[in-house]
């Protein structure tokens, strides 16, 4: 192949044909373009009158070099030109094996592998040679030879994991048996464990390609909470020059919605491998994060999650009181203030104070009596998830609280008097702890064997006290209980919370059964004392790409295992939840270093070099052509055929076939339509089919409307969200299909602004209302609806404003009759006296969410007629007319509000009026 | 058979085509609103002039005894002299006049033609005796006399360029020449002058295509005569627009010059025009000569 710079020609011979290009120009230069006869009887006039300039017999410069260039272009296509041609591979007739790492390293351009080792396995496919394509990250197993097209096909579905390869060393032994291949191995370029003995293996088996991408490699490591602020750290290879990341720290906002709470940029100084920054948030916030990830890298070792590590509990600490000017270290709160101090926020203060502040953890010491209003006030905020932990004390021994019957903030009922052991007076020794049982929260934690117990108080046996016992003595009395008080729980020590009755507050365990109740949280990474004896369930899971997924049915995992081992295939990399803790399980370990391969000489190629090969050919024929299509034009010109308008003309033909696109231009003619009249609209799903349903139906119902209200709105017009103003617009309607765009991020700002100013969304899955299901309809609103402000929703209640805005109602069908969704009640709406219907929410709900395929029953043609079938005969019509009820009260509600709402009023006007 | 056929078809032809033309002349004579068409004197007549006090010498019988009895002079009722007056018509025949620079104007023939007829049918409308100059069409007056001159004016000559008829011209009579005048004005200035010696007075009418005046053209072109006698090759036609137009504004300048010595009228017409405008300037300078 002949090669110029980095085009080469497949034909050059052709290029020889560039030396006729003089020839062409002599030719041309001799011959004027041709005359034109024209009739005209003023030629009298003309008669003896001389050209001025001589020079138009020949043809002009400009269109002698403008036919050289059409000419030259095609004699260049005919040559053959490709750019970036492949150098011709040795012709080998070994088997090729393909290995693809298969990494979360690999995600960020696995694209790019994928089409380049396609590229690789069609040239061997077209020279015979068999295939194979084997994942490294996948367990070890002998791959088998193909023919290239079935490879290609399993090679274009396959997807890295979000972990590294588990078993190199396997993958060496087992390709040992392969006998003779050539490999071509795509790597991400980490050094994993294994690769050398691979690497050993594959240059002995034949000849051995490495493929590596040019792009550096980017991860975050799992994020700790120190000094009051966020401490994150990123990791890249290779250490180039100096380089800023975005990293974005997500979270659910106050409506549920998962969003961008805070972003911190980390710059790498030259040579650095390493990039740390502290991110300072308001606790609320801090709160609310669910992961990190560095902005623009797909990959799940750019992303990391969040668990429990980051936040931090309200506890509020009341102690007995009493004693206050007693020593610090007998202070019934001193130690439990010690262990929680670093992990929680703490509150102090009157029971009455801190219940407003609403926190996660009450912890009374030994407090016993409590007012009326106090224990409900208690009771109340338990019941809805708090949980009081409660320790016990000589007050509460001496009370009578929890004695006959059972307390109602105690788990169990309590023995008079308590007991004490291995006192000076007592029988026994001090009593050790038993080992937890399996179904204590404590399950698995080491008891250490210098904490005992000298003092208790004693519950009352009971059927269920077996039950609510967590943690006993050896002898088997209960040390701790616990009862469930609605959504929260009761938790009682049997002992002080200082060191007088138990060693327990001195030692490790103590805070470790904090942590396990969740009073407390882990300051850091979980080890495996800390999880052990739990069972962990995902989640959620993240896939290579840094995508959370859900889990499906992974099975649950033990603690140790979770705390200890690296991500693998039983073991993806996610969020794992127990009761009431959850622990994240990165790709990237605190401990983790990004190492780069190491290949041997002549092994590794660059990447740059492996630049798609592209044919010319069609480019430079095109060219010419657009180059004739030009000379036509100017020899027109020239010879004076072509009169100025009809160049104009001309031009503005091709201009239009070129912006022909562009051509729907934002102006004011679109606003001035859409705001002379009321106008219905649909959103543009971008199926030329759906969007001509969406139109024929809103048109069905614009002209129920126009026939049965005062509501008389014009033709519906079409609204792409992406471009056009939707402030003009009362209502849209929404049909959802399975590949429907997403919207831009400016797309979304219109439709919250649009949403938040008083306009209405109908979205419709046309699924007969799957909505909270599994259609890929409803799939798809849940990603477009997650960009969305859309306030908390339920399905429609019966008193809702919509069933009486024009029609009384109770279903709402189209084509199908599912339930819809709208904005929820607020939990606070009362009835209103000798009204069948609440008070509810004042303005209109902004979505009304259903699948019941509306417009296909609302579609009529241009002469009245129903398009689409409802059902079957009377049945069907009369459900037809029902959905164009529905259309007329849902149009009703967009416009009117609340008014119907106010008939909640009607009684007590009536009743003035009658004064 | 043949010959008979051709000539069927062609008077078949010619009696499709001649109804419009009279229908467009008289639809566009109708939009001419005739004013007095007296000569403003006393003379012979039908239509009352005045009374006047009897002199003597007038004829006892000449006297008004109906106008006299209501005084006690006597009178004598005078018409309006109306002398029917003969209009001799030329309508260029020549190939040039064929010419249309565009498909959707029709030739200036047309234009001509329909400008020469309706002038025509106004006249004889108002008891004038019209006529073809040349012996064919001798002025009479009478409805008939359009629908020969339809015929006589629908012929075609082979030249290339129209030279006025000399003969015919009626002796104090008034003529009409229409033509593009793009040919040899030695033509013109012997019709002019035979006319003049005759007492005639009249009007020249020159119609022009726009693309004769504007000479739109441009590139390598031969232009040729409309029989292809004459021609002249350009290599680049634009360059020649300013010197035609400069030719152009000295042949009509000459045409006026001409006219205006022999006390005649000249306007030039364009095709592209609408004909009312010309027609009742045809009609009213007819009328001043008149």
């Amino acid at each position: 192949m002949f090669m110029l710079g980095p085009l080469g020609f497949t034909a050059p011979l052709v290029l020889l044909g560039l030396i006729a290009l003089p020839v062409l120009w002599l030719l041309l230069r001799a011959v004027p373009p041709a005359p034109i006869r024209r009739r005209f009887p003023g030629v009298a006039l003309l008669l003896g009158l001389r050209d001025e300039e001589a020079e138009a017999d020949k043809t002009p410069l400009w269109l002698l070099l403008l036919r050289a260039a059409a000419i030259g272009a095609a004699i260049l296509a005919f040559a053959g030109p490709v750019l970036n041609p492949q150098p011709v591979e040795p012709a080998s007739d070994l088997p090729l094996l393909v290995l693809m790492d298969g990494t979360w390293a690999d995600a960020a351009d696995w694209p790019r592998r994928v089409e380049r080792a396609q590229v690789l396995v069609e040239a061997a496919g077209r020279a015979g040679r068999t295939v194979a394509l084997a994942r490294l990250s996948d367990r070890p197993e002998l791959p088998l030879f193909q023919s290239a097209d079935a490879v290609a096909a399993r090679l274009a579905g396959m997807q890295p994991h979000p972990f590294g390869p588990v078993d190199l060393a396997g993958w060496a032994a087992l390709l040992q048996q392969a006998g003779a291949v050539e490999t071509v191995w795509y790597s991400d370029g980490l050094d994993w464990p294994g690769r050398a003995v691979l690497q050993a293996t594959l240059l002995d088996a034949g000849r051995l390609r490495v493929f590596e991408a040019p792009r550096p490699l980017l991860a975050l490591r799992p994020v700790r909470f120190q000094d009051g602020a966020v401490q994150i750290v990123a990791l890249r290879l290779p250490a180039a020059g100096e380089q800023a990341v975005e990293v974005s720290a997500r979270g659910l906002d106050p409506s549920g919605i998962d969003r961008e709470l805070a972003r911190a940029t980390l710059t790498f100084a030259s040579g650095a491998t390493e990039a740390e920054t502290a991110l300072e948030l308001p606790p609320e916030l801090r709160n609310r994060l669910t992961r990190f990830e560095i902005s623009g890298t797909r990959s799940a070792g750019a992303v990391t999650l969040t668990d429990d590590s980051l936040k931090r509990r309200k506890v509020a600490l009341i102690g007995g009181g009493a004693d206050a000017e007693g020593l610090l270290l007998l202070s019934p709160t001193h130690y439990l203030r010690q262990a929680l101090q670093p992990v929680a926020d703490l509150l102090e203060g009157g029971l009455k104070d801190v219940l407003q502040a609403n926190p996660d953890v009450i912890v009374l010491t030994d407090v016993a009596r409590m007012t009326q209003a106090e224990s409900d006030g208690l009771a109340t905020w338990a019941a809805k998830g708090g949980l009081l932990l409660r320790f016990a004390g000589p007050k509460l021994a001496a009370s009578d609280i929890g004695r006959g019957a059972a307390d109602p903030l105690l788990p169990v009922r309590l023995r008079e008097g308590g007991r004490s052991l291995g006192g000076a007076m007592s029988w026994g020794d001090p009593k050790a702890l038993a080992p937890f049982g399996k179904d204590s929260p404590f399950f698995g934690l080491p008891i250490p064997p210098e904490v005992t117990v000298k003092a208790q108080v004693l519950a009352e046996p009971d059927p269920d006290l077996a039950a609510r016992t967590i943690a006993a003595l050896a002898d088997g009395t209960p040390l701790v209980t616990r009862k469930p008080i609605g959504q929260g729980q009761v938790v009682l020590f049997h002992v002080t919370a200082n060191a007088d009755w138990s060693s327990l507050p001195l030692s490790g365990l103590f805070v470790q059964m904090m942590e396990r109740l969740a009073v407390s949280t882990r300051p850091g990474q979980p080890e495996a004392g800390d999880l052990a004896g739990r069972i962990f369930a995902p989640e959620r899971v993240l896939d290579a790409y840094g995508a959370l997924q859900d889990p499906g049915s992974l099975p649950g995992v033990a603690g140790e295992d979770l705390a200890q081992a690296q991500p693998g295939p039983a073991l993806l990399p996610g969020l794992y939840a127990d009761e009431d803790r959850r622990v994240a399980l990165n790709v990237i370990r605190p401990d983790t270093a990004l190492s780069p391969a190491v290949w041997r000489a002549g092994v590794r190629q660059d990447w740059q070099e492996a630049l798609q090969e592209r044919a010319l050919k069609g480019v430079f024929l095109a060219g010419a052509l657009l180059l004739l299509l030009a000379d036509v034009l100017a020899a027109l010109r020239v010879s004076g055929r072509l009169s100025g308008s009809l160049a104009a003309r001309l031009c503005v033909a091709l201009l239009a076939l070129g912006l022909a696109p562009e051509a729907r231009a934002q102006d004011d003619g679109f606003a001035i339509a859409a705001t002379t009249e009321v106008r219905l609209a649909h959103v543009l799903s971008g199926d030329r089919k759906l969007d001509d349903l969406a139109d024929a139906g809103l048109r069905g119902i614009g002209a129920r409307l126009f026939e049965r209200t005062t509501i008389e709105p014009a033709e519906p017009m079409a609204v792409d969200i992406e471009r056009d103003e939707l402030a003009f617009f009362p209502f849209l309607y929404w049909p959802i299909s399975a590949d429907a765009p997403l919207p831009s991020v400016a797309a979304y700002q219109k439709l919250n602004l649009y949403l938040r100013s008083g306009g209405m969304i109908l979205f419709d899955t046309r699924d007969a209302g799957m909505v909270g299901g599994t259609s890929l309809e409803a799939k798809r609103l849940q990603l477009i609806a997650s960009g969305l402000d859309i306030p908390p929703i339920a399905p429609i209640a019966p008193d809702h404003v919509l069933t009486r805005t024009f029609y009384l109602l109770q279903d709402f069908p189209g084509r199908h009759d599912g339930p819809i969704w709208v904005e929820a009640p607020p939990p606070d709406a009362v009835q209103a006296e000798g009204m069948p219907f609440r008070s509810l929410n004042d303005g209109v709900t902004p979505v009304v969410i259903g699948g019941n395929d509306w417009a296909a029953a609302w579609a009529m043609d241009d002469r009245g007629i129903p398009l689409y079938p409802v059902g079957r005969g009377s049945a069907g019509e009369r459900q037809r007319e029902i959905s164009y009820r529905f259309g007329i009260n849902l149009i009703m509600h967009v416009l009117t509000g609340n008014y119907k709402s106010d008939q909640v009023h009607v009684p007590a006007l009536l009743e003035r009026l009658g004064q | 058979m043949s010959l008979t056929a051709d000539l069927r078809g062609r008077a078949a032809a010619l009696g499709q085509t001649l109804p419009p033309l009279l229908a467009a002349a008289d639809h566009l004579a109708q939009a001419v609103i005739l004013g007095d068409h007296g000569r403003r004197r006393a003379g012979m007549g039908d239509e009352f002039w005045q009374y006047r006090q009897a002199h003597s010498g007038d004829s006892a019988r000449m006297i008004d005894w109906r106008r006299s009895a209501l005084s006690d002079t006597h009178f004598v009722r005078e018409r309006e002299w109306q002398a029917a007056q003969s209009v001799s018509l030329w309508v260029d025949p020549s190939a040039s006049m064929r010419f249309s620079g565009d498909k959707s104007r029709p030739p200036k023939a047309d234009r001509a033609q329909l400008l020469a007829l309706a002038l025509a049918v106004l006249l004889l409308r108002g008891g004038e005796r019209v006529g073809l100059l040349g012996a064919e069409t001798p002025p009479r007056s009478g409805r008939a006399q359009a629908e020969r001159l339809a015929l006589a004016l629908t012929a075609e000559s082979a030249e290339d360029y129209g030279r006025p008829e000399t003969a015919g011209v009626p002796p104090h009579g008034r003529v009409v020449l229409i033509s593009d005048f793009l040919g040899d004005l030695a033509g013109v200035e012997a019709a002019l002058a035979a006319a003049t010696d005759r007492g005639a007075r009249g009007v020249i009418l020159q119609v022009l295509d726009p693309a004769e005046e504007d000479f739109p053209f441009d590139g390598r072109t031969i232009f040729e005569s409309m029989s292809g006698a004459l021609r002249h090759e350009t290599l680049r036609a634009s360059d020649l627009r300013g010197r035609y137009l400069v030719r152009l504004a000295e042949r009509k300048a000459r045409l006026a010059d001409l006219a205006r010595a022999s006390g005649w009228h000249m306007l030039t017409h364009h095709s592209a025009a609408p004909p009312q405008p010309a027609l009742l300037w045809l009609y009213r300078a007819l009328e001043a000569a008149l």
